[in-house]
């Protein structure tokens, strides 16, 4: 009788593993990846980064910059959009931008970012970021991409909400030095685009619209407030008369949207949208604080004015918190902020965390000098 | 020195509580100017030392692996010796105040730091971050006062273990991230009870520093050794010695933060119901700064800004060179003495400390005393004799 039966074994680890075993040994209490990052940051196994290869304006407020992803960049589909982490000032800022192009051959992906006033990111992108800057990036993600079978749609676009829109249209309408390329697969799609913008030279990318217009591949319905007034939602059947044959795709703020989709609603009509802020935050004095225990999925809300510190209000009202010096020197008390805005104590300086845009962990915060300033979500 | 308040002159009696609280609005600015400034270069300059330390540490260990030839083992070794105390000191103490967590990136970050020593980075923040930074020299709430094995202040109560503390602190110097390690377990509390012993709390603390400290001599003597092949026993003598000199080095700039002469130190009641700008004078009064050239600041890991660091723990240290003018300013307005001194001189005076207090208070006038009965020994001056012999 064989004692050596194979699945009793226990299985010898590969050559590979025993080799990043003894690297792991060799550099602690750092990484072999700390090391690696040093010489190649966008090699295959590290943390997702890309490096800015090109930045060229759009219009005097928008710019369009080309990324050379990490080896590890899983591809994406045209109108997801990405996730990306900029030093601004020094201070790591995530924002999500739709990818304006489809998947191109040189491996490249771009987002086109329109500078917002007052936008701390989206400015710093448009006028300060340069050619050879390591930024950071999470995988392309989104629901809000064109069927691959063709067909009838319509899309309602209200300003930079265009840009997902731009990066289906590129992907079905390359446009080569010598024009636009007209794919096989491209005419299996009909396609209206009803977009909106506060006047005709905001516009990003209306000349790549035109083009198309111009080209018959697509129908462009430009509206610009400034000359036709804001869009009214009822005002779609008379600009698009075969509305109801149509499956429409809108990306743009959160208003248009809830109108669309009460207008389609009422008709029974297929809406699919997009939104990237998804929530407005208001910073008021003191608000209600949820604990959510990760993994736990349990949630403790305790109400905090403006005045006390969480730390302080937490405690009150039984939280179990990680403290130190309750003073702002020690950092022993900090703990991810991952929605809402909390405000120093010290300084009066609000910080906040928006779901989408905030780094995945949250905003780390000093909960023995920070304040509510409205309803907040703290991940303990 | 003498606890503060039982001082015949007291250094801070000039001041009026309107003065106190006036001084921590000025600091404040102070601070609010740095955090106000602070940014794009700021985050360039950390990310430049990390950078730079990190491709120094590969470059000396590289080298390393031929350390049988003794050029290569010299340069070698110097080279890891400063790359260590680099690590220790301009990064990993910063980091883990959290001078960079404004940065929000989770690589430089005081809540994911971990650093090239024995002690791990948690417990090493709490013993020095919340205690020593919030009860800084108050007698019998800071251990730093001593460490736990010295008195480094007359109202320090003298036992005769103290009688060889200047053994004791150059063996601590030698083995000083053990010495942390072991500190930051409160070893000496931990050990002193079977009820203590078997705490779970501490149990658990205990295995962490041993997993670590394992961790720690795995690389530095077998596997580096290991990789060397035939320099293996140079290469462990050449870790080892860069080990001591970090050591050594840390263990002489962290004496030069609190020990020399000059320094205040405080009763544990005077800090009931202190204000902030109570505890900003403590932190002045209470912390020594190093003179010395921009290499030797940034090699303490601008620890010889001391009073500066001890005032705003958590702004960057590459911006309290920047300060200080003003901190200094800040003092003579208000009448107060800045103690700073060369490197040379701060060591000495600690040391000198040492030395003085390893015997009790009084011990040169009692010593004095009896000699002229001619008394026999009395079981109290007994420890002292002794000391003496």
């Amino acid at each position: 009788m064989s004692l050596t039966a194979p699945s009793t074994r226990p299985d010898r680890p590969s050559l590979r593993r025993r080799l990043v075993r003894l690297a792991e040994r060799a550099t602690t209490p750092l990484l072999p990846a700390d090391y690696l990052d040093l010489f190649d940051p966008l090699r295959p196994g590290a943390d997702l980064r890309g490096r800015i290869v090109e930045v060229h304006p759009e219009t005097a407020d928008a710019a369009t910059i080309v990324i050379r992803p990490g080896a590890d960049w899983a591809g994406h589909v045209p109108g997801q959009y990405v996730r990306i982490g900029v030093d601004v000032d020094g201070i790591r800022q995530w924002r999500a931008y739709s990818l304006t192009h489809g998947p191109r051959p040189d491996g490249n992906i771009s987002i086109t970012v329109k500078a917002v006033p007052g936008g701390l990111v989206s400015t710093h992108l448009v006028r300060e970021s340069r050619p050879g800057t390591l930024v950071h990036l999470e995988q392309a993600q989104g629901e809000f991409v064109l069927p691959t079978d063709g067909g009838k749609f319509l899309f309602v676009t209200a300003g930079s909400g265009v840009t997902p829109v731009i990066g289906m249209l590129r992907n079905l309408f390359p446009v080569a030095d010598g024009g636009v390329v007209r794919l096989a697969r491209a005419t299996a799609y009909d396609i209206v685009v009803v977009h909106v913008a506060p006047s005709e030279p905001d516009s990003i990318f209306i000349a790549n619209l035109r083009a198309l217009d111009d080209a018959g591949l697509i129908r462009l319905v430009a509206r610009y407030d400034d000359e036709h007034g804001v869009l009214d939602v009822a005002d779609l059947e008379t600009l698009v008369p075969d509305l109801h044959e149509r499956a429409t795709l809108a990306c743009g703020p959160g208003g248009l949207l809830d109108a669309l989709q009460a207008h389609h609603d009422a008709r029974g009509l297929d809406l699919l949208t997009e939104q990237f802020r998804v929530t407005t935050l208001v910073v008021g004095e003191g608000g209600t604080v949820d604990f959510t225990g990760s993994g736990s999925g349990s949630v403790t809300t305790v109400d905090a004015d403006g005045a006390t510190p969480i730390l302080d209000a937490a405690e009150a009202a039984g939280v179990l918190m990680p403290s130190g010096c309750r003073m702002g020197i020690c950092f022993g008390c900090v703990l991810p902020l991952k929605e809402g805005a909390v405000r120093d104590l010290r300084t009066g300086a609000v910080t906040t965390a928006t779901p989408g845009e905030t780094e995945g962990s949250g905003v780390p915060i000093q909960t023995c000098i920070s304040a509510a300033a409205g309803p907040c979500v703290i991940d303990h | 020195m003498t606890v503060l308040q039982k001082k015949a002159h007291n250094p801070i009696g000039h001041l009026t509580p309107e003065d106190i609280e006036q001084l921590g609005v000025e600091l404040d600015a102070i601070r609010q100017s740095v955090i106000d400034t602070r940014g794009a270069d700021d985050a360039a300059y950390i990310r430049k030392v990390i950078d730079a330390q990190r491709k120094l540490e590969l470059g000396s260990r590289a080298i390393l692996l031929i350390s049988m030839f003794p050029p290569a083992w010299v340069v070698g070794t110097a080279g890891l010796a400063v790359a260590k105390i680099i690590e220790n000191m301009e990064i990993g103490h910063n980091v883990m105040h959290g001078q960079w967590d404004w940065m929000r990136d989770p690589k430089i970050h005081s809540t994911t730091w971990e650093w090239d020593n024995a002690s791990p980075s948690e417990q090493w923040k709490h013993s020095h971050n919340e205690l020593h930074h919030t009860y800084t020299n108050v007698i019998g709430k800071d251990n730093d006062l001593g460490y736990g094995i010295m008195r480094v202040d007359e109202d320090q109560r003298w036992v005769p273990f103290y009688t060889a503390q200047p053994l004791w602190n150059f063996v601590n110097a030698c083995f000083f991230e053990y010495g942390i390690a072991a500190y930051d377990l409160e070893l000496g509390k931990n050990l002193a009870t079977k009820e203590r012993r078997n705490n779970p709390e501490f149990r658990a603390r205990a295995k962490v520093t041993l997993k670590k400290i394992r961790n720690q001599v795995t690389k530095d003597y077998v596997i580096h050794p290991l990789l060397s092949g035939p320099s293996f026993l140079n290469t462990i003598a050449a870790n080892a010695t860069a080990n001591l000199v970090r050591n050594i080095w840390t263990h002489s700039v962290i004496m030069c933060g609190h020990f020399p002469e000059g320094v205040e130190t405080f009763e544990r009641k005077s800090i009931v119901g202190e204000t902030r700008g109570e505890w900003y004078l403590r932190q002045m009064l209470g912390s020594a700064n190093i003179s010395g050239s921009k290499a030797m600041h940034f090699m303490t890991g601008n620890l010889s800004f001391q009073i500066e660091h001890h005032l705003f723990p958590d702004l960057p240290s590459n911006r309290y060179q920047e300060i200080a003018p003003q901190v200094q300013a800040l003092f003579a307005k208000y009448g107060l003495t800045y103690t700073t001194g060369s490197l040379p001189r701060q060591v000495a005076s600690a040391w000198k400390k040492v030395i003085r207090l390893s015997l009790p208070n009084d011990f040169g006038r009692k010593a004095r005393a009896k000699v002229l009965p001619l008394l026999p020994v009395t079981p109290r001056s007994e420890a002292g004799s002794r000391a003496a012999a």
